[in-house]
């Protein structure tokens, strides 16, 4: 019996190791991440909208109601991505995510500064080939690294009154995401 | 056999231990870095590469996408000023100002996220659509029954959560104290 602080201590050692590998193996295990519930809904590398939350029915839990949103689920394997969007009335925001749902870059309309925010997304490989005078001729687009080869970009556009929301949707639909295969 | 019998008490306690204490963590959505004004709280550093390990099991398993820093920060509240829960058969009335942002958005959710059904179809207020008095300060009635002004109707649930989101927001994140950003109090208000 004197061994029963042993056991509990090897216990509470043992369940420490179990608390931490399991909390970082969920990304990996997760089945019902963002990423996942888009396969489902959503084709590679087009733009798509996705339906309004509503009571029943919603694609995420915490979605904002007030936004359009559209969602491009990307994939660099075939080449950089080139990615275009009008600006809405109100404000206008995109953000990029990699396959694990963390958001490693965001911009919104007024940080772009212009009327269409333009952006090329491509691996760290394929924007370390590209020749660098282009580089440099190019210097007005914004290029963006991503960690992983597929991901999401989710371009959100706000209706400040119900009742904007068709304009909000009308803006996106004419938002562009499109692969731009590597010239070899 | 003892040591059997200890070995098999030791492993099982030590299962117990570990998956109950991710199950709690990630149900109640436990990350570093929290910002607390008042009883709203933010997690800035969920919404760019420097979340941490909580913070992704925590979305992974709930399927959601947070908000990315150069979006803006959201503010959860599960309570009032005063740590009483909320609770769809009472009212709560926010009141005060919010920090300085383009846009803002006050969702009311159930605790799993999804929107709560009730008989005007309303689900939040974003800053546009907000009647406010002179000051700039305005009053939110989150309650069961309908209200003059502002009302956003909890629906009856038991519990619920609200979010407020804050776009493009000029106030450096590491800035952030309740001086900066002046958050609404929520006082509760009597049950049904």
């Amino acid at each position: 019996m004197i061994r029963l602080p042993f056991w509990l201590l090897g216990a509470l050692l043992l369940g420490g190791i179990v608390h931490l590998s399991t909390v970082l193996a969920m990304p990996q295990a997760a089945t019902q991440d963002a990423y996942s519930r888009l396969a489902k809904i959503t084709p590679v590398n087009a733009l798509v909208p996705l339906a309004a939350p509503t009571v029943q029915n919603a694609v995420m839990p915490f979605m904002d109601p007030a936004f359009a949103v559209s969602v491009c689920r990307y994939d660099l394997s075939s080449g950089g991505l080139k990615f275009s969007s009008p600006v809405s009335q109100a404000y206008t925001s995109v953000t990029f995510y990699t396959r694990k749902s963390i958001a490693y870059y965001a911009i919104n309309d007024r940080a772009a500064g212009r009327r269409t925010i333009e952006l090329d997304l491509m691996t760290p490989e394929q924007h370390a080939q590209l020749p660098e005078q282009e580089d440099v001729t190019a210097a007005d687009r914004l290029i963006i690294e991503s960690p992983t080869a597929t991901g999401l970009i989710v371009l959100r556009a706000l209706a400040p009154e119900p009742g904007l929301m068709d304009m909000a949707r009308r803006t996106l639909a004419s938002a562009r995401c499109r692969v731009e295969p590597v010239p070899r | 056999m003892r040591l059997i019998f200890g070995s098999c008490f030791t492993l099982l306690l030590a299962a117990i231990i570990g998956l109950g204490a991710t199950w709690l963590t990630l149900t109640h959505g436990v990350a570093f870095g929290a910002l607390t004004i008042g009883a709203w709280t933010a997690w800035p550093r969920s919404g760019s590469v420097d979340i941490d390990p909580y913070a992704r099991a925590t979305i992974a398993r709930s399927g959601e996408l947070p908000i990315g820093t150069g979006d803006g920060v959201a503010f959860y509240a599960r309570t009032d000023d005063s740590g009483q829960v909320f609770d769809g058969r009472c009212t709560f009335v926010l009141s005060g100002l919010t920090p300085a942002a383009r846009f803002w958005t006050l969702t009311l959710y159930d605790p799993e996220g999804r929107l709560v059904a009730n008989a005007i179809d309303r689900h939040g207020f974003t800053s546009a659509e907000i009647v406010r008095d002179a000051g700039g300060r305005f009053v939110i009635n989150v309650g069961p029954r309908a209200r003059p002004g502002n009302w956003l109707p909890s629906g009856g649930i038991e519990r619920f959560v609200l979010v407020l989101r804050l776009y493009d927001t000029p106030i450096g994140i590491a800035a952030f104290t309740s001086k900066e950003g002046p958050m609404p109090a929520i006082v509760r208000k009597g049950c049904a």
